[in-house]
């Protein structure tokens, strides 16, 4: 076989990894446990029996979502991988590391749109929101292209038993859950725990999804999305680096 | 070092080589795994990698598919240098890792058409290619069946099957009939003989002798993250002429000092009911041993000249 173009090679490589990444992990149990029964839970357990108001709670669930089913996928790829000893197998392919961390992220930002698509529409069914159409198709696929890059750089650490790899992951998700603006409105917020806010890439999906919701929002949408842009570059440039160097760890 | 390198390249491209590891060191903290290796594989040569345990067989296959960057020299690929140009150059490769393994959750066909997207095939080929290589590894029938249903021989078959729609112009192996039943063995060994007789370059590790000894044109031996010896398995053997051996079994037992204290025989081994005597003169010890039976009464169950054998070789220069 001839390379005809190394771009093409390059981009037919992310979409064979993502489809081989849906084929296979969609209907794992963790994927489903942690990306579509969590966040139903944690939604349940927060608005039940509090007499809080749907409306004003509902775009803090949606980015919860978002955050929890793009961000499922990708902690578990690389370490079954590496566990079934498919990986190495995997790397053999005319493939670079580039591209099986694009494909990971594609699977996961899929997943999470594709979940999110649904919760909206029954949201909206009962809410019925004047969404802003121009925003939030936007919003939605960054933050899932953010929270997914988050997914595939937690997958990096070297373990090879994916259930090491989701204790590491929970420590690190449900802190960005807690300090985002999802359960306290972000005026409300002061001193300290305001400043943290603002480290949570959730935070700004928030703040996008509440101004395309009610047309109000804390932070111009601007800084919302250039946010959101900046933390997907973090998070692939880190997953990047500890993929690269963690490649043959754990084959 | 660096005219040494280069003086390498020159000679490895007139060989017409088709995978050359050129200087090749790789150290993980202060184990150097491998030592300034160096070699070249020719176009259609059935190349075979030896080496004990922890010899740096893994390490070195692991640089020549990209997988592992060295921490100096060169690995080229039909020319190409895989450091810089790794996609082009594994493009030409197919691999069966050690450790690798196809996708359980997905079937035998899956696998293989997966496979082979990678490498841009149109849909339409990729099935009728995949449904030929099923066939011709015996799992047509079962081809929509899950592969964690498969035995570990099944497994393999689909492995190699994945490795190899591309028709790779190279197709490295490393210890592919490890622990398989013997018909995937033997099926195995013939479908690779037939890549390799079509004009596909095959790279082999094993630790396998008599594996090797079967298959390969041209065999290295590595040890302690050096290459040892690289020369043909018959070659091998001759450098041995002094090792040769007499294999022999009576009916009954009979006394040890014929074996232990005779003049003719250098070393003794014990194998079940077989005596295995290492000797520099064969001729003169068979005639011994017929003596020997007719004046004590034995019958001889078996006796043959054995002459030195690969992993004679092997034993010799992988000494600790």
């Amino acid at each position: 076989m001839k390379v005809k173009n190394l771009n093409t090679q390059f981009f037919r490589g992310i979409i064979v990894t993502t489809e081989k990444n849906i084929m296979i992990y969609y209907t794992k149990a963790p994927v489903l446990i942690f990306g579509l029964l969590f966040p139903l839970f944690m939604f349940l357990s927060f608005y039940l029996g509090r007499g809080i108001n749907l409306s004003v709670f509902f775009p803090g669930f949606l980015a919860m979502s978002m955050f929890f089913t793009a961000s499922s996928v990708g902690p578990l790829i690389t370490p079954w991988e590496k566990q079934a000893g498919t990986y190495e197998r995997l790397l053999s392919f005319p493939v670079s590391i580039n591209t099986i961390i694009l494909g990971d992220v594609a699977a996961g930002m899929i997943f999470g749109i594709m979940i999110n698509v649904v919760v909206l529409i029954i949201g909206q069914i009962f809410l019925q929101y004047p969404i802003n159409i121009l925003y939030l198709p936007f919003a939605t696929v960054l933050a899932a292209f953010c929270y997914s890059s988050l997914g595939v750089l937690l997958a990096s650490p070297s373990a090879r038993a994916p259930s090491h790899i989701m204790m590491f992951s929970s420590l690190i998700r449900f802190p960005l859950i807690f300090v985002s603006g999802i359960f306290i409105p972000l005026e409300n917020l002061h001193g300290i725990g305001r400043v943290l806010t603002f480290l949570s890439p959730i935070t700004y999906l928030v703040d996008l999804l509440n101004f395309s919701f009610k047309g109000k929002s804390h932070m111009s949408p601007f800084v919302d999305f250039s946010a959101l842009f900046a933390f997907s570059v973090l998070f692939l440039w880190l997953a990047n680096r500890f993929h690269r160097r963690n490649l043959i760890k754990g084959l | 070092m660096e005219r040494q390198g280069r003086l390498e390249r020159n000679r490895m491209k007139k060989e017409n080589s088709v995978v050359e590891a050129i200087e090749l060191t790789k150290t993980f903290g202060n184990i150097t795994a491998v030592n300034h290796v160096s070699f070249a594989v020719r176009k259609r040569e059935f190349f075979g990698f030896l080496g004990p345990n922890g010899a740096g067989k893994t390490t070195t296959i692991r640089m020549l598919i990209g997988l592992l960057t060295p921490d100096s020299g060169v690995v080229l690929i039909d020319g190409i240098d895989i450091r810089k140009n790794p996609i082009k150059a594994k493009m030409k490769m197919g691999v069966i890792p050690e450790m690798g393994n196809i996708y359980v959750d997905l079937t035998a066909k899956q696998n293989i058409i997966l496979s082979g997207r990678f490498y841009g095939f149109p849909k339409k080929l990729l099935e009728k290619k995949a449904d030929e290589l099923l066939a011709q590894f015996g799992l047509y029938e079962r081809k929509n069946d899950l592969v964690k249903n498969f035995s570990r021989g099944m497994k393999q078959r689909v492995n190699i099957a994945s490795a190899i729609i591309h028709d790779p112009e190279i197709l490295f192996l490393d210890e592919p009939t490890s622990g398989l039943d013997v018909q995937s063995q033997r099926l195995i060994k013939t479908i690779v003989n037939q890549m390799n007789e079509k004009g596909t370059t095959i790279f082999l590790t094993t630790h396998n002798i008599e594996e090797a000894n079967q298959l390969c044109t041209r065999i290295a031996i590595i040890h302690k993250g050096e290459i040892a010896v690289i020369d043909s398995p018959e070659k091998l053997r001759s450098t041995f002429d002094t090792t040769q051996s007499v294999e022999m079994s009576f009916d009954k037992t009979f006394d040890d000092k014929l074996v232990e204290e005779n003049d003719l025989v250098n070393r003794v081994e014990k194998m079940g009911d077989r005596w295995k005597l290492y000797t520099n003169n064969p001729d003169r010890l068979v005639k011994h041993l017929t003596k020997y039976a007719e004046e004590h009464g034995l019958t001889i169950i078996s006796l043959e000249i054995c002459r030195p054998s690969l992993e004679d070789a092997f034993v010799k220069f992988t000494k600790p």
